[in-house]
């Protein structure tokens, strides 16, 4: 459990020193999670090491959310005096690109099919 | 009472307190999911929200002293994103054969997600601060806070709006999917990903695990590619 912390930690960390160092415009444990799938790619035996402590964390990924989601309370100005539009804005906005996006990946999938008979 | 006072005083000044009240809220959000069978509406993020805000709105607590013991939590999300590299390995070689799909919907979803939400501001009106958190709500919070303040929000409001979105997307996918009749695991997890970031993926992870690596994947690529293309809709939009 602790080498996968350290080992997660260490490719965020590299991933954070690329991004500043060429100031890129992609976040730090994006990167990391770049270097980590190289990582795997050059050493497949690491996956198993893995595996149980990214299943615990990646099963409670909902947790490391709330700290920010209580940020609402800071924020009860703004929210309270445009709560009704913000929630249609970010409704009507959410459900959208789910639209397009399902239908861009179905019509795709099925245009490669089509080619590949 | 005085002693409860001085007791109280100490202890919601340190970080133990929150952090352990944070973990205890969502510990309880998630078992009252589980015993629901985790419909969409008991979403484990916003039941947490629920049960905390009112206990710091009513003991007074500022959200600076919550976040000095939540921040550990919080930090958490930077090692979690990482994390997500294990599932894409797992999936490779399904990944593989849908490479353009992937691309195509990636681009599509995520010029939607950011240009919808940046056209939709403009037509109810919102300051043009409200606009500019607005616009990066589909990615994960670490990389929105940037976007945000790369282009002139505020994060903190970003960080609410990026919640808000995951908790609005992991709800309505289900239903949504399936009154349109939608069966492909991949296409329906992609779809989350791309518009409700990590809220929306740990909602994929529970309905399907193909479904979850999608998502997962989704996430990952909306994060980079939002990030280029956030300060371009901005400059064209408004």
């Amino acid at each position: 459990m602790l080498q996968t912390l350290g080992l997660l930690l260490g490719c965020q960390l590299a991933g954070e020193f690329v991004a500043r160092g060429l100031s890129l415009p992609i976040p730090g444990p994006v990167l990391g999670l770049v270097i980590l799938l190289a990582a795997l790619v050059f050493r497949s035996s690491l996956a198993g090491a893995l595996r149980p402590t990214c299943h615990v964390i990646l099963a409670h990924l909902s947790l490391m959310f709330v700290p920010a989601g209580v940020g609402v309370i800071g924020n009860l100005d703004v929210l309270s005096s445009d709560w009704a539009k913000l929630l249609v804005v970010l409704t009507l906005s959410t459900i959208l690109s789910m639209l397009v996006t399902v239908a861009t990946f179905i019509t795709m999938k099925r245009l490669i099919y089509r080619l590949q008979k | 009472m005085n002693d409860f006072a001085s007791l109280w005083s100490y202890l919601s000044a340190t970080p133990l307190l929150w952090l352990t009240a944070t973990i205890g809220a969502y510990l309880i959000a998630d078992n009252l999911a589980g015993r629901l069978g985790n419909p969409p509406w008991a979403n484990p993020v916003l039941l947490s929200v629920l049960l905390l805000s009112p206990v710091l709105v009513f003991t007074n607590t500022r959200y600076s002293t919550y976040f000095e013991g939540a921040q550990f939590i919080h930090f958490l999300l930077g090692p979690a994103t990482v994390a997500l590299a294990l599932p894409l390995w797992d999936n490779r070689s399904t990944i593989q054969k849908s490479v353009i799909p992937i691309l195509c919907a990636l681009v599509a979803g995520s010029a939607v997600a950011a240009g919808s939400a940046i056209a939709l501001a403009q037509f109810f009106d919102l300051p043009m601060s409200v606009l500019l958190s607005l616009a990066p709500k589909s990615t994960t919070a670490p990389v929105a806070l940037g976007i945000s303040e790369a282009v002139g929000g505020i994060p903190t409001l970003t960080a609410v709006l990026v919640i808000l979105t995951g908790i609005i997307g992991a709800i309505t996918v289900t239903p949504l999917m399936n009154i349109l009749s939608i069966t492909d695991w991949q296409a329906r997890g992609f779809a989350v990903g791309v518009a409700a970031h990590g809220i929306g993926t740990a909602r994929a992870f529970k309905v399907n695990p193909i479904a979850g690596a999608y998502a997962g994947i989704a996430m990952a690529l909306n994060a980079l590619f939002t990030s280029l293309i956030v300060p371009i809709l901005v400059r064209w939009l408004t």
